[in-house]
């Protein structure tokens, strides 16, 4: 069954969820498409790495399964990861965890972030390839950091782009960690970085303890593609870490994009995921053809998104049939070659004169309408109790306890019952709590993009 | 208005249709000849194969079938005879070369899933429209001008008898599109109730039995969709609850006999040559009006204002709730059409007079024609729904030709 050649591209699939009836004159076309890729061997490396526990059983070199890869983690060395010590403690046992975790023959190194970013690991611009020795190397240099100095993260991200630029790897992703807000550089450096990067490698981000921006982090992750989470107690941080770079290492193929062929006359209103969180993608198309665009989504490995495209078709009669896009998964430019697809599904549009077809909801759509309105409520919600508009924060938040509760989101129902005392959910009635501790709205802030899927 | 090779809409949309009611018939033709179960009271299931439609037309009557003769089923078991020569039901020629250019905008080519690369406008199908033609018999579907696909189906076909004289067959049935995937439950009823009779007519079971065991042979094949694995859930997603399911109207013409047989609304008229004789409707709908009427609930005018006038009450599939296969033969003593059809025409020509009316005066002679005309008829009238017809020509045996199922 094991099949170790050279294709390791997994199967995409891509499922269409939609009511194509529109009455007579409607023109918005509403559809979730879950796209899922399976194979390509990642469930075979999570089994040995989940098997392997705390001492991985290495898998010989040049053997293991998985793509060509390379990650460059980037720990925050600043004079604040000393208050209290144990942050830089933590830092380094849980980047050594993630060293840990790497799998023999992925290019990586560690570099450290202050006002300015220092190669940490292997060091002269070179990355080293994983191995029993250089891990053990890793881990050494680890323990040499030490805490100092200011915070510019565009220079950390500048370095990490620089070091991945030289592996001719498929999957190139980054790996940061921060403690405090980038307050030595201008936010514009770090747009500019960002936007450098982006399509570069993927990076996930996390901030440890309290004294970060929520949306510092959170922008990191969405430029990159990647994921953003709070570990507000830094000792999680090595499970969290550990459970990151297994991630990483199942991915199986990068740069892929969602392609979204519309007809002509026809408008897209936005294009978003939505599970496994919430992600705006309508700003970052790329034009690919005729009346087609690109959306990046990264890198996958054995897992599934699902998307909201809404589209705005010219009207046309009843009885009449359109389609109103045809949505791929390419890859785009291999080397010499033509973009490949790998998947698509159509989202059509049919009039009918038939009431109970064209005003019926889909599950689906309705679904994640109401999540994408959950992550937005608790956004407001938020921002109006930090500036000290209390009204609007209730009503925002106890909208988001409504939501959440309705649409099964337990994680999210529970992180808000840390903010507002639920009176009744079912209506959204609340109260705010005088006393929110700054992790759990940090928590609740970094998280509200988090959906679920719809229950069967 | 019409692309003459495929059918498809090139025009603006005509008004919407001016909608006839059923209307029950006086005195049923077929007394006394019906199988099954007489006047059932109105099962709690109903469902619509088309949205309820407007206000009643009462007065509007019917004419008894000059001297249809009821004839007791009297099956014979008989050894398979020769090949029955019968042709598959298939659909007409497509558009020809000319359609590699979008109907709709003209200018973008067709992509492999059938729409427009330009404009996405769906490309004219098979089933949009369909003819067949054979020597005794000729039909016709049209996808209408309302609705986005052709959920009728027919079949036609000619056997051999085991005496040797040929037994015409044609079956029209209608999607109900309130389930999912109409389109495959009538297809599916009309090739298995076409392939039964050519099985069961050659081996002389009694054309009223073969029809009545086709229509269950229908209804099976119908239900074993339900259980089909391979629903994919885009397809219908939000109407997949309901399982596929159609109605059934079939005719047979063998030895001088015409057996109908039906589930559902769709219909089956007879048209006499000679236009002064009575037409007549041999069909009772299974329908919500027809049989609150029926049952003497209701007179005409109220069960047709009833805005569940047209909700069917009979339909082939896995939700039915219970199967109820009509059937009834008669002996015309004059030459004449039967035209089959589903209620994407007789909404347009209720009455059997209108019928009558709407059909050429060579309908014997040139059925395929007479099809064409009759589904012109309907897509004059607003071509709400998807219209199906099916023509054979009854002659009268010749004296003493007699009918191997006459009552001895």
């Amino acid at each position: 069954m094991a099949n170790f050649s050279k294709s390791r591209v997994p199967q995409f699939s891509v499922d269409v969820y939609q009511n194509e009836y529109l009455p007579e004159g409607g023109r918005e076309v509403n559809a979730i498409v879950t796209v899922t890729s399976t194979g390509g061997g990642t469930s075979g490396a999570a089994a040995l790495l989940a098997g392997a526990g705390a001492s991985p059983a290495y898998i010989p070199a040049g053997q293991g399964p998985g793509p060509a890869a390379a990650v460059v983690i980037m720990v925050d060395c600043s004079g604040s990861m000393e208050y209290p010590p144990t942050k830089m403690r933590n830092a380094r046992e849980a980047t050594a965890a993630a060293v840990d975790t790497l799998r023999d023959g992925v290019a990586f190194a560690v570099v450290s972030g202050t006002h300015q970013a220092k190669e940490v690991y292997p060091g002269d611009g070179r990355l080293a390839t994983a191995s029993e020795a250089t891990r053990a190397q890793a881990k050494e240099a680890l323990y040499r950091l030490t805490a100092g100095g200011g915070t510019a993260i565009s220079t950390w991200l500048r370095l990490a782009d620089q070091l991945l630029a030289r592996a001719d790897v498929p999957i190139r992703h980054g790996v940061l960690l921060t403690d405090g807000r980038n307050e030595h550089e201008s936010p514009k450096h770090l747009r500019d970085a960002l936007e450098a990067c982006a399509g570069r490698f993927t990076c996930d981000a996390r901030g440890v303890g309290t004294d970060w921006d929520v949306k510092e982090v959170t922008g990191i992750a969405s430029a990159l593609l990647g994921t953003a989470d709070i570990v507000a107690d830094p000792s999680g941080l090595a499970a969290d870490f550990t459970q990151m770079m297994r991630k990483a290492m199942g991915k199986e193929v990068a740069d892929v994009a969602l392609r979204l062929w519309t007809p002509v006359g026809a408008e897209i209103r936005f294009v978003k995921q939505v599970a496994p969180a919430v992600e705006d993608l309508t700003g970052r198309r790329t034009e690919a053809g005729p009346r087609a665009g690109d959306y990046p989504t990264g890198s996958w490995g054995d897992e599934s998104r699902d998307y909201h495209v809404c589209v705005r078709v010219p009207e046309a009669g009843v009885g009449q049939e359109m389609l109103a896009a045809r949505v791929s998964l390419v890859l785009p430019d291999p080397p010499g070659g033509t973009p490949q697809t790998l998947s698509q599904g159509l989202v059509r549009a049919v009039w009918t004169d038939d009431m109970v077809a064209s005003t019926s909801i889909n599950p689906q759509v309705a679904h994640y309408t109401g999540q994408a309105e959950l992550a937005h409520v608790i956004q407001q919600g938020i921002e109006a109790r930090k500036s000290g508009d209390f009204d609007g924060a209730t009503a925002k938040l106890g909208r988001a306890v409504q939501l959440a509760a309705a649409s099964g989101n337990a994680d999210t129902a529970k992180l808000l019952s840390k903010v507002v005392d639920v009176v009744d959910a079912t209506t959204g009635t609340v109260r705010l709590k005088a006393k929110v501790a700054e992790a759990d709205e940090m928590t609740l802030e970094t998280r509200s993009t988090k959906t679920v899927r719809v229950k069967k | 208005m019409f692309c003459g090779a495929c059918g498809y809409d090139l025009s603006a949309l005509a008004q919407p249709p001016v909608d006839h009611p059923t209307v029950a018939i006086t005195v049923p033709p077929g007394t006394g000849a019906a199988v099954g179960p007489g006047t059932a009271p109105p099962p709690p299931a109903v469902r619509y194969d088309d949205p309820p439609r407007g206000a009643p037309a009462p007065g509007i009557d019917d004419f008894e079938l000059a001297a249809p003769g009821p004839v007791p089923a009297r099956p014979e078991a008989e050894p398979p005879p020769a090949d029955p020569r019968s042709a598959a039901p298939g659909p007409a020629p497509a558009a020809g070369p000319a359609a590699k250019v979008c109907v709709a905008c003209r200018t973008g080519r067709i992509d492999p899933d059938g729409y427009c690369e330009n404009c996405g406008h769906a490309q004219p199908r098979e089933r949009d429209h369909t003819e067949q033609e054979l020597d005794a018999v000729a039909a016709v579907s049209d996808r209408g001008l309302r609705h986005h696909r052709n959920e009728d189906a027919f079949a036609v076909s000619a056997a051999a008898l085991p005496d040797g004289s040929p037994a015409v067959v044609a079956i029209v049935c209608d999607g109900v599109s309130s389930a999912t995937r109409p389109d495959e439950a009538s297809a599916a009823a009309a090739t298995a109730a076409n392939e039964a009779l050519l099985d069961a007519l050659p081996r002389g079971t009694h054309p009223q039995q073969a029809m009545h065991e086709a229509i269950v042979a229908a209804a099976e094949s119908v239900n074993l969709l339900a259980a089909d694995p391979d629903q994919g859930p885009e397809h219908d997603p939000h109407r997949h609850t309901n399982a596929p399911a159609c109605t059934l109207v079939g005719a047979i013409v063998a030895s001088g006999l015409l057996v109908v047989g039906w589930v559902g609304d769709s219909r089956v008229y007879w048209v006499p040559d000679d236009r002064t004789a009575p037409p007549a409707r041999l069909t009772e709908d299974d329908s919500w009006a027809a049989q609150m009427v029926a049952a003497g609930l209701m007179n005409e005018a109220e069960a047709y204002a009833d805005e569940r006038a047209h909700a069917i009450t009979g339909w082939l599939g896995a939700d039915a709730y219970e199967l109820e296969p009509h059937t009834a033969s008669f002996k015309p003593d004059r030459p004449g059409v039967v035209v089959v059809c589903t209620d994407g025409l007789w909404n347009y020509a209720e009455a059997a007079h209108e019928m009558a009316l709407a059909a050429p005066a060579d309908a014997a002679a040139r059925p395929l024609h007479c099809a064409q005309v009759l589904v012109g008829h309907a897509l004059d009238g607003g071509g709400h729904d998807n219209v199906t017809v099916a023509v054979l020509p009854f002659a009268v045996p010749e004296q003493g030709a007699g009918s191997a199922y006459g009552t001895a």
